[in-house]
């Protein structure tokens, strides 16, 4: 069945048209709603992040004692190397790009649906296949992928990997790339052509721009790690040599096609986030956003910088420019910087409400800035070959990565009642934000000590030294709030589940999101605002500030600030 | 149009640059081919979107002063249901799995894949305009 759909009215109500569809898991197995996929998208992603949470959890109770017994060594090869591997691959891109992105990039610029709603459809399920390919390997003789998330060769040829658990990796990334393909070619199609009249470029949400540029990334970065796997499939099964030396190969391509993937995946991993933390912290501070142009144009530097940075990843190989890419690591500094000093400017002199969303976005800051910073420590040669390898470069990328988890929940907060029509507990979610930030750093900082103190990443167990044990044993601690603060959420979710009825608009908030009722009807809205500014559901809703143009310092009056 | 185009276009360029210091100074030349395809991979939609922007008047998402009425019309075509992509996606699911248990399931998968595109284009020619 094919719906051709007119424009809807200005401000004008239409006759609420009920969608008559299939419900329950037929719903969820034919739908090509971008809300339902999107959903489909972000409740899978969120199983994989508490599976790979748990991988997490066995992991530091392994390192709480110096000769650990919980595991074996290959089994602690396998559980590192899955850890990362649903971490990065299957809950971080696809909860953003997947979920939060499909749900609200189209609701956002004023769009029925995706540009390509079937073919959205076929991302979601070719990221549910390409997920459960990878976890089966759990179910092989051989067990799991182990030979680390990033498979070096020649760790990774078929000599020193035999099994099937590694292929299994493979084919799972290969149909996952695709599904991440699919996506960003939808979200720039959408966002090229379905725009809103009125909803130029220049007014899209921050979080819809962010989005554009990862999708653009994705379409510059996804091609390169699916031919590089199809690569690495032909040396281990097709007797090719092109990264094994016997043959006359180059182990060191492998790095580089996969971290010319791979740094660009930290920024399309960590940009929907910044977007997200951008609507938050403007919404909670009741201010536009400041310096939305230059937010933009920021965005817009990381994504061209990112494809110049991969190889310092690989600074300790010896075969790569140091000079050329210390110099463009250390430019990303530069537009990062830039949006901090926004993010705090959207802050300064607002009427802020500390939500569990806000508290959220600010826990993000913090822990993005620390994380930053020794990503700068890093970007630098000399410092990078004394810690590269060591347990302060692990430290730095969860610093940056437990920075997303905590955007992530501050985006669910701030956009679940949307997408359900419903709040959470604001008190449970305290509780949560609390145990998340203070874990993050009782379980990161003691692994900057450990990596300058020379412990080495990926080791099961370690010398018997007091001092590095007691930072271990702290670090554990730290990673059991992490997940007590995951049960939290999912108490949330039950505690408040169908409780607290959010209506259209709870948060007075100012993208065109919030002006369709909450859940959003079958094609998303029965009447659009005119749009003349980038915060058009906000300038509806207070007539006599229409004239907030971005970038200017206006102070919402105390009367319009929202309380609940 | 424009924005989009100087977007894609601007990324291009600074591929370009990026690529041809790196390839004047560097000892290998994967990073460079790769730089290079990226640049393209911008050019290619950016030159068309810049060509079409040259020769249309703006669409009513690119004028500042659109109204709501202005967009009336047909936005497109878009389906309800449908249980193609599900089957395509189970028809590559089972292709991958020949990968690594054996090539006779190569079978079913490329009969889903088949049948999905069969079904799919028959369902968008029966729903209309697509």
């Amino acid at each position: 069945m094919v719906d051709v759909l007119d424009r809807p009215d200005v401000a004008e109500e239409h006759p609420h048209e009920e969608h008559h569809g299939p419900t329950g898991i037929l719903k969820w197995m034919t739908s090509t709603d971008h809300k339902v996929i999107g959903l489909s998208y972000t409740v899978t992603s969120v199983i994989m992040f508490v599976i790979g949470g748990a991988f997490a959890e066995l992991i530091r109770a392994q390192l709480a004692t110096p000769n650990g017994t919980l595991v074996s060594l290959a089994q602690y090869n396998e559980l590192f190397t899955m850890h990362g591997s649903l971490m990065i691959y299957l809950f971080a891109g696809p909860f953003a790009f997947g979920g939060l992105a499909n749900i609200l990039v189209p609701i956002q610029i004023g769009a029925p649906d995706m540009a390509f709603p079937r073919l959205n459809a076929l991302s979601y399920w070719l990221y549910l296949f390409g997920s459960l390919t990878m976890l089966s390997g759990f179910f092989t003789a051989g067990g799991a992928a182990n030979f680390g998330w990033v498979a070096y060769a020649p760790l990774s040829n078929s000599l020193n990997t035999p099994g099937s658990g590694a292929d299994l990796w493979i084919g799972g990334l290969l149909l996952t790339g695709f599904s991440a393909i699919f996506t960003g070619v939808n979200l720039c199609a959408t966002i090229f052509y379905l725009r809103a009249p009125g909803m130029t470029m220049f007014r899209m949400p921050i979080f819809t721009w962010n989005m554009l540029v990862t999708a653009i990334l994705i379409l510059l970065a996804f091609p390169v790690l699916t031919a590089g796997l199809i690569m690495l499939y032909c040396d281990r099964h097709f007797g090719t040599h092109i990264f094994s030396v016997a043959g006359g190969g180059v182990p060191v391509l492998w790095q580089h096609i996969f971290w010319f993937w791979g740094h660009p995946e930290v920024y399309i991993l960590a940009l929907p986030f910044f977007g997200m933390v951008t609507e938050i912290i403007a919404v909670f501070s009741r201010k536009p956003v400041f310096g939305y142009k230059g937010m933009i144009f920021a965005t817009l530097t990381i994504g061209a910088l990112s494809l110049g940075v991969w190889a310092h990843h690989m600074y300790t190989t010896g075969v790569v420019l140091l000079p050329f890419f210390a110099i463009m690591s250390l430019l990303i500094a530069v537009p990062t910087g830039i949006k901090m000093f926004n993010w705090i400017g959207t802050m300064w002199r607002g009427e802020v409400w500390f939500s569990t969303a806000m508290l959220m976005a600010i826990g993000f800051l913090i822990t993005f800035l620390i994380g930053g910073i020794t990503g700068i420590f890093l970007a630098s040669p000399p410092l990078d070959f004394f810690t590269h390898d060591t347990y302060f470069v692990v430290a730095h990328f969860h610093s940056i990565v437990m920075a997303l988890v905590l955007a992530a929940f501050g985006g669910l907060y701030y956009w679940g009642p949307k997408i359900t029509g419903y709040m959470l507990n604001e008190f449970v979610g305290k509780i949560q934000f609390w145990l998340l930030f203070i874990g993050t750093q009782v379980f990161t900082i003691p692994l900057y000590y450990l990596g300058l103190d020379g412990m080495p990443r990926r080791v099961a167990v370690y010398p018997h030294n007091p001092s590095w044990q007691n930072l271990n044993d702290l670090s554990t601690v730290g990673a059991v709030m992490i997940g007590l603060s995951t049960v939290a959420f999912l108490v949330n979710i039950v505690v408040s589940w169908k409780k607290y009825p959010c209506g259209d608009n709870p948060w007075d908030a100012h993208t065109l999101e919030w002006f369709t009722t909450s859940p959003p009807p079958h094609h998303n809205f029965y009447r659009l605002p005119q749009i003349r500014s980038e915060r058009p559901t906000w300038d509806y809703n207070h007539p006599g500030h229409t004239a907030a143009a971005h970038s200017h310092h206006t102070e919402a009056p105390a009367e319009e600030v929202v309380t609940t | 149009m424009r924005v989009e185009a100087k977007i894609l276009l601007g990324l291009g360029l600074f591929f370009g640059l990026m690529c041809a210091v790196y390839w004047r100074w560097s000892i290998e030349d994967a990073g460079g081919v790769m730089m290079f395809a990226g640049m393209l991979l911008c050019f290619l939609p950016g030159g068309y979107y810049y060509w079409w922007s040259r020769r249309m008047k703006a669409r009513p998402e690119d004028d500042p002063q659109a109204t709501q009425a202005q967009g009336a019309g047909i936005v497109g075509a878009f389906p309800g249901t449908s249980i193609w992509p599900l089957t395509l996606g189970a028809g590559c699911f089972f292709m991958v799995l020949a990968l690594v248990f054996g090539i006779w399931l190569v079978v079913p998968g490329i009969g889903l894949v088949f049948w999905a595109l069969i079904g799919g284009t028959a369902e968008g020619r029966r729903g209309g305009k697509v």
